[in-house]
């Protein structure tokens, strides 16, 4: 069989933030370059991320510096963060701002003409450049113009299901044309890996159809190490009715411009969540807490701004006990506290996807929100400087890679990550590409293996349904293995998934290769089920609780597994677990983080 | 439970038809929902485009009972219930299959508009550019891709001929963004005289109906890109004295 075949010194997979990022770098250091994504382009998840860019620019609060952002990061995520990458992070992402805006991109202004920036969770000061509530829009708008002009090749809903070796080292990936089914096989120098995240492995989320953790299992299948996997980001803040639209997003914003959290009795119960980790940064009245939006010299940050872990699990909490809204969230209240004007120039989308989604107006009557799987800080282990996964030739970047937020993301940090170290991985990547003399050789045999595998769910006497299946693994993953975890749970979790893995392996799809959504999912439900058993797997041997994972049984941080990772990969056809110690961090760095307390 | 009567359409470009489908609704749904539901339960082929869920992609247009819509953010309670909704693709673009088209048209105009230049940065590297300045411009940025503009546009809906000579509402848009953009130094008059087809649109407002993201496309950026072109085609005096001043 002769499959249609490309050439390049790069490949990109994914075409969001960090993607069109990589490859606008790795084309402007002359590498021959393609980005491949599974929709069209400038619909990647990018698109969703409302509240803005963490940056130190210090616009608005001139004490602002990568220092405060770096010491931000790390607390953020308990510290278990790679510790290099949060200094990169904090250091570069006001330059990537920049860029942004000398591309094409206008930030909401201050009164001086600057970038406006706002408050969100953790950040302790004013960071976040944006553009009202549609923040990732004007972000992939930007790249996605500056990137079409720059001679890069791009293929468009081309899914990739494998990645390619020659030896040890990366010689290409194996795909599909969604529209018309065939095969393409790409020969490539180098792979950047940016395919984002894995939210449709649960059933309440934030994440679109793409986050079926491609490149998490790619990465794995191609026997690279994946790091942090038991870290899942519930983000607070979903909606929670109609039923049809649970898991949207409501962005941290509302709370960074003055909304709060209130249960059914109407207290701002968030006063009661304030872990000992964050106390003394945090306001201990709601009068301080108000006073803090405007002055945060003399008031101390409001408990509604904690981070996203903190925050979920008290509403999770509220909800339990029986103080919850009526449909099983807890209300967020911007209405009594700001005016309407105010709501609808800060928060145009929100109030326009409550009107219409919902029927609540935002600026009469509270939210009704609840915890949403939306960020995964597991993934790919890269180098902090080269985003260099374990694997000669795969670079990965943005919310495939791990390490930038250890056990759990501050809002804002996710869109500068993308730019920050997709620009290192397109950079990487190029001149790893430059330094191998010849292209590496692909392996015919694989290839007609491959795509023999692939067509199999037509062919094959089994009945099972692609949509059932996966449904049924969201159920799996949702209630065992969600925002409070227990090794009971786990385990079964592993057995269910080991039993959805037989029933993947039975599904038939019907009608032809064309534009078939049900062969798709067939295929992505291998990812799906490879990155849910790392997440479970991973989650078992961290026995304890910190940042986004919950352990109901061992509900304190352990200082010892705050000194490691749980590191997932393949040993022997296994999926194996290790603790390997984190990188140690140098002594300037851990003054800075000593400092303040 | 009620239940909805679909009418979608199923077929490729050899040829096709509606067929019906009867769907359990549940409170709150939207077109989008009652598509998967028919695709998990009764034709797990059906190809639809969707991505975000949320209004914010722009992936999910079609046809709902006649009008471009988005399938995410049009309620099913919008239609009387019991009554038919037909869903079909967008008619102004190829057909790949059931509710997916070929949208490269647009793509391939993207990459013919020049990109933007932007004046040197201030002394300090930055810039600086006043909110009031760039409201319009952020008006345009809203725009998420849909196409329903571009699908809902006569001159190119009913005359497949008119696309190699007309960019559409939806890069009309892009234009006046880039042209009203306080940093950009580049003029673009006379690609929107010549090649964009700027003066096939007699402004009939289709686009501004359709338009999820409530741009005033007509008004806020034909139109006054229609007055640019005038002036600076008509006028030599007010050209030249544009063309100094960097607008």
């Amino acid at each position: 069989m002769n499959h249609e075949t490309h050439e390049f010194d790069v490949i990109v997979i994914g075409a969001g933030g960090a993607g069109l990022r990589a490859a606008i770098e790795a084309s402007a250091q002359g590498a021959r370059t393609a980005l491949i994504c599974k929709s069209l382009l400038g619909k990647a998840h990018t698109v969703m991320a409302e509240g803005g860019i963490a940056a130190a620019l210090g616009n608005v609060y001139p004490e602002d510096n990568w220092e405060v952002h770096f010491r931000d990061t790390m607390r953020g995520g308990k510290m278990l963060n790679n510790w290099r990458m949060a200094q990169l992070h904090a250091q570069e992402a006001p330059a990537r701002v920049l860029e942004l805006e000398a591309w094409g991109a206008l930030f909401d202004r201050t009164k001086d003409g600057r970038i406006l920036q706002r408050d969100f969770g953790g950040h302790r000061y004013a960071r976040l450049a944006h553009v009202g509530d549609r923040t990732g829009l004007e972000m992939i708008r930007t790249l996605q113009q500056h990137a079409v002009h720059k001679g890069m090749d791009v293929f468009m809903e081309c899914t990739i299901v494998r990645l390619l070796k020659d030896g040890d080292r990366i010689a290409g990936a194996f795909g599909y044309w969604r529209e018309s089914g065939r095969f393409v096989v790409f020969r490539a120098k180098a792979v950047v890996l940016a395919t984002g995240g894995i939210g449709k492995a649960y059933k309440i989320t934030s994440n679109s159809w793409e986050y079926t953790g491609d490149g998490h299992a790619l990465a794995y299948w191609a026997g690279a190490d994946l790091i942090d996997m038991e870290f899942v980001q519930f983000h607070p803040t979903g909606m929670v009715w109609p039923p049809s639209v649970r898991g949207i997003l409501v962005t941290e914003g509302v709370r960074g411009d003055g909304g709060v959290l209130k249960n059914a009795l109407g207290e701002r119960f968030m006063f009661k969540y304030v872990p000992e980790f964050f106390r003394a940064e945090t306001a201990e009245t709601e009068e301080e807490a108000d006073r803090w939006y405007t002055d945060k010299k003399n008031a101390r940050r409001t408990p509604d701004l904690l981070p996203r872990d903190e925050v979920a699990r008290a509403i999770n909490a509220e909800v339990k006990a029986g103080r919850g809204s009526p449909h099983g969230g807890v209300f967020l209240d911007i209405a009594s506290r700001r005016d309407a004007e105010y709501i609808q120039r800060r928060l145009p989308s929100m109030y326009h996807q409550f009107k219409e989604l919902a029927d609540v107006d935002i600026t009469k009557e509270p939210m009704e929100v609840g915890p949403t799987c939306h960020y995964m800080m597991g993934g790919v282990r890269v180098d902090a400087d080269s985003a260099a996964a374990t694997v000669p030739g795969l670079f990965a970047a943005g919310e495939v890679a791990a390490g930038l937020h250890g056990a759990n993301r501050l809002g804002g940090n996710s869109l500068s990550d993308l730019l920050v170290f997709g620009r290192r991985a397109g950079l990487y990547a190029a001149q790893y590409a430059e330094g191998l003399a010849v292209m590496p050789t692909i392996d015919a045999g694989q290839v007609e293996a491959l795509a023999r595998e692939c067509l199999e769910p037509f062919e094959r006497a089994g009945q099972e349904n692609p949509y059932a299946v996966h449904q049924d693994l969201q159920e799996c993953m949702q209630g065992l293995v969600g925002i409070i975890r227990t090794e009971g749970e786990l385990e079964k979790a592993l057995e269910e998934i080991a039993g959805l893995g037989e029933r993947a392996r039975r599904v038939r799809v019907e009608g032809n290769r064309q534009y078939n959504p049900g062969w798709h999912l067939a295929l992505d439900l291998r990812s799906l089920l490879t990155v849910s058993e790392a997440i479970t797997r991973a989650a078992l041997e961290r026995r304890e609780s910190r940042g986004a994972q919950t352990r109901d049984d061992y509900p304190k941080m352990d200082p010892q597994l705050g000194k490691v990772n749980m590191v997932i990969r393949e040993a022997r056809g296994e999926m194996a677990v290790a603790r390997e110690p984190l990188p140690e961090m140098p002594r300037e760095l851990r003054a800075i983080l000593e400092g303040d307390k | 439970m009620a239940e909805a009567v679909m009418r979608v359409w199923r077929g490729d470009a050899g040829g096709g038809a509606f067929r019906e489908y009867r769907v359990p609704l549940d409170e709150g749904m939207v077109v989008l929902d009652v598509i998967h539901r028919i695709q998990a339960a009764q034709a797990p082929d059906l190809a639809v485009r969707w991505n975000c869920k949320a209004g914010k992609c722009g992936s999910c247009s079609a046809e709902v009972n006649g009008r471009p819509r988005l399938m995410c953010m049009t309620r099913m309670n919008l239609f009387p219930e019991g009554e038919p909704i037909t869903v079909a693709p967008m008619k102004a673009f190829p057909l790949v299959r059931d509710l997916v088209t070929d949208v490269s048209f647009n793509y391939e105009v993207a990459g013919r508009i020049p990109a933007f230049r932007p004046k040197p940065p201030q002394p300090d590297g930055t810039y600086r550019m006043m909110q009031e300045d760039i409201d319009r411009v952020q008006e345009f940025h809203k725009c998420i891709e849909c196409f329903l503009c571009q699908d809902v546009c006569h001159v190119i809906r009913d005359h497949e001929e008119n696309k190699p000579r007309f960019a559409g509402p939806r890069f009309f848009v892009r234009i006046a963004a880039l042209e009203m953009h306080p940093l950009d130094t580049h003029s673009r008059t006379e690609l929107l005289r010549a090649r964009a087809g700027l003066g096939f649109c007699n402004i009939t407002k289709c686009c501004t109906e359709v338009c999820p993201e409530h741009i005033k496309i007509t008004d806020n950026a034909i139109i006054p890109l229609k007055e640019r072109v005038v002036d600076a085609h008509y006028d030599p005096v007010l050209w030249v004295v544009r063309k100094l001043s960097r607008k």
